[in-house]
């Protein structure tokens, strides 16, 4: 290696690209082991003797889902309205404000549910799952399950990713739900369409692919809060500061790969 | 010593272990045995490498060369089933105690249990109470880790790492950040539970006084090599120069090339390329 002092300011920019490639590889890399690992443990783990506890699954259900059912209503309701609020307002230029209902209906579904149900995820259970693996591990807790020999993955992780795969689709079905309430309330109010003619409408226009569309894309959302939530809290070096980095990162990362890959899944399956 | 010579099997053997830590190396070559029963404990300063040799023996991490075999097993080459079985015989007591915060006292004891048998409810809970007796727990079963002291979260521990009945136990600073009458008696119970359960201690400290009242043997590590290892009666009659200064709490001077202090001085590479 040269010595460091010659290099000039191109070759140190290189090299810091490449650290930096090589350690996004190297943690994408870690994910896919991650995943690897909970489905291994999910499927061999009874024949081991060693199950998924279900119990615990439970435990994170209740928090990653339930807990969120208040804030995710309020989300959705508000999406719902302001959706509406803005349809209405740029169909009025063409004075047809009634069409608004198609663009609720499948914006909300398709789009917006999975999008703000998988951010509020993130920001809520990403960031606790981040935090809590990285105080287990800096506690040395992550090395006392494994000495005892029950394995980090399967009783830390699996848990927390089957509650997220379930929840997750659950709650962007339920804001969905609201979101096209709420709207509805609006547009009632605002056009004078009554619900059941609202009701009526909103069901012919969405089809079993938009629901799909939408669940579909909430069950990659969070095996990608999981996944990322589990590599950065692992990761934690470095005491109290070094968690709270893991957990900022967590929901940065989170909430990044979210949006990107609703961008692609969007692409690949509408086009 | 007498009972040195007839050679009792070997429980943990380790053979010329080098690890890194990154690029730095932590162990450099270190050999070491320890007999069924007895009670090892490493000392050593900051930065000696024990903790890193606990990890290692614990089977937490495999070195870069050399062997480690515990109970006669090499731990990196056993697959899943084998690995889990040898787990079952070592308990751990962490230096922070490592009890899981969402669990209480009893529970976290009982989660070896749990997770490796199939008894049921009331016997894990009799099991789990007869250990709390042993470390002076009892009663505290049902309390959150965060409302027990410093000793008493490090007596939890101890009573989760035995739940098991491990043939090894292994302590990590056992008596650190502890008054010294609490540490004591930690000292005692660990003599205890040796002479109750007839299992072999290792344990990592760096608290000297503690070190020679429950040891068998000594071994003391020094930047990753091993200076010595001995019974008490050997370590404060050794001649290396290094131990007595630790033993005597002398603090060593440090020789150094002028040219080198004055580079370390102004930040200069060298240390750069150390790290490196």
């Amino acid at each position: 290696m040269p010595s460091s002092d010659t290099r000039n300011p191109l070759t140190r920019f290189t090299e810091r690209m490449g650290r930096t490639v090589v350690a996004g590889v190297e943690e994408v890399g870690y994910c896919g082991v991650l995943v690897a690992q909970s489905l291994f443990w999910l499927v061999a783990g009874p024949r081991l003797k060693q199950p998924v506890r279900v119990d615990s699954v439970f435990v994170q259900m209740m928090e990653v889902g339930v807990r969120a059912v208040p804030i995710i209503a309020l989300l959705g309701g508000a999406i719902g309205v302001m959706l509406a609020i803005q349809g209405v307002h740029t169909l009025r230029i063409f004075g047809a404000e009634s069409r608004v209902v198609i663009g609720i209906a499948l914006s909300v579904t398709r789009e917006f549910a999975p999008l703000i149900t998988g951010i509020l995820v993130a920001g809520r259970s990403g960031s606790a799952l981040a935090a809590r693996l990285g105080i287990m591990t800096i506690n040395q807790e992550v090395d006392a399950l494994t000495v005892m020999g029950i394995n980090p993955v399967r009783f830390l992780v699996v848990p927390a990713l089957i509650a997220l795969m379930v929840m997750v689709p659950a709650l962007t079905f339920f804001s969905g739900l609201v979101g096209l309430f709420a709207a509805g309330l609006y547009v009632g109010a605002d056009l004078g369409i009554s619900m059941a003619a609202y009701v009526d409408q909103t069901i012919e226009i969405l089809s079993t692919d938009d629901v799909m569309h939408g669940m579909g894309k909430s069950l990659i959302f969070a095996a990608l809060i999981a996944v990322i939530g589990v590599a950065n809290g692992a990761s934690v070096t470095g005491g109290a500061e070094g968690v709270g980095r893991a957990t900022t990162r967590a929901v940065v990362q989170a909430i990044t790969a979210i949006v990107l890959t609703d961008m692609i899944f969007a692409f690949v399956v509408t086009r | 010593m007498d009972g040195r010579e007839q050679k009792p099997e070997k429980v943990i053997e380790v053979r010329d272990l080098v690890a890194h830590y990154g690029e730095r190396k932590i162990l450099n070559g270190v050999s070491m045995d320890v007999y069924a029963g007895e009670i090892m404990v490493i000392i050593g300063g900051s930065g000696s490498g024990k903790s890193t040799l606990l990890r290692h023996v614990m089977a937490l991490e495999h070195g870069t060369s050399g062997t480690v075999k515990i109970l006669g097993r090499d731990p990196a080459a056993l697959d899943a089933k084998e690995a889990l079985d040898l787990r079952k015989k070592i308990g751990v007591a962490f230096q922070g105690g490592a009890l899981f915060s969402s669990m209480t006292v009893g529970e976290n004891i009982m989660l070896p249990l749990y997770e490796h048998t199939v008894l049921d409810r009331t016997t894990m809970e009799i099991m789990a109470r007869l250990k709390l007796e042993v470390v002076g727990l009892a009663g505290f079963e049902d309390l959150m880790p965060a409302e027990l002291s410093g000793g008493m979260v490090k007596r939890a521990a101890f009573a989760r790492a035995i739940i098991m009945d491990p043939k090894i136990l292994f302590c990590d600073e056992p008596s650190a950040g502890l008054d010294p009458v609490i540490a004591a008696a930690l000292d005692d119970l660990l003599l205890r539970m040796r002479e109750a359960m007839g299992m072999t201690i290792v344990v990592v400290t760096h608290e000297l006084e503690s070190a020679f009242s429950i040891a068998d043997r000594i071994t003391v590590l020094d930047q990753g090599r091993i200076l010595l290892t001995g019974t008490t009666e050997e370590l404060r009659e050794t001649k290396i120069e290094r131990i007595q200064n630790l033993l005597q709490r002398r603090t060593e001077e440090e020789i150094v090339d002028p040219e080198e202090y004055l580079e370390r001085l102004m930040g200069e590479r060298s240390g750069e390329r150390a790290r490196l």
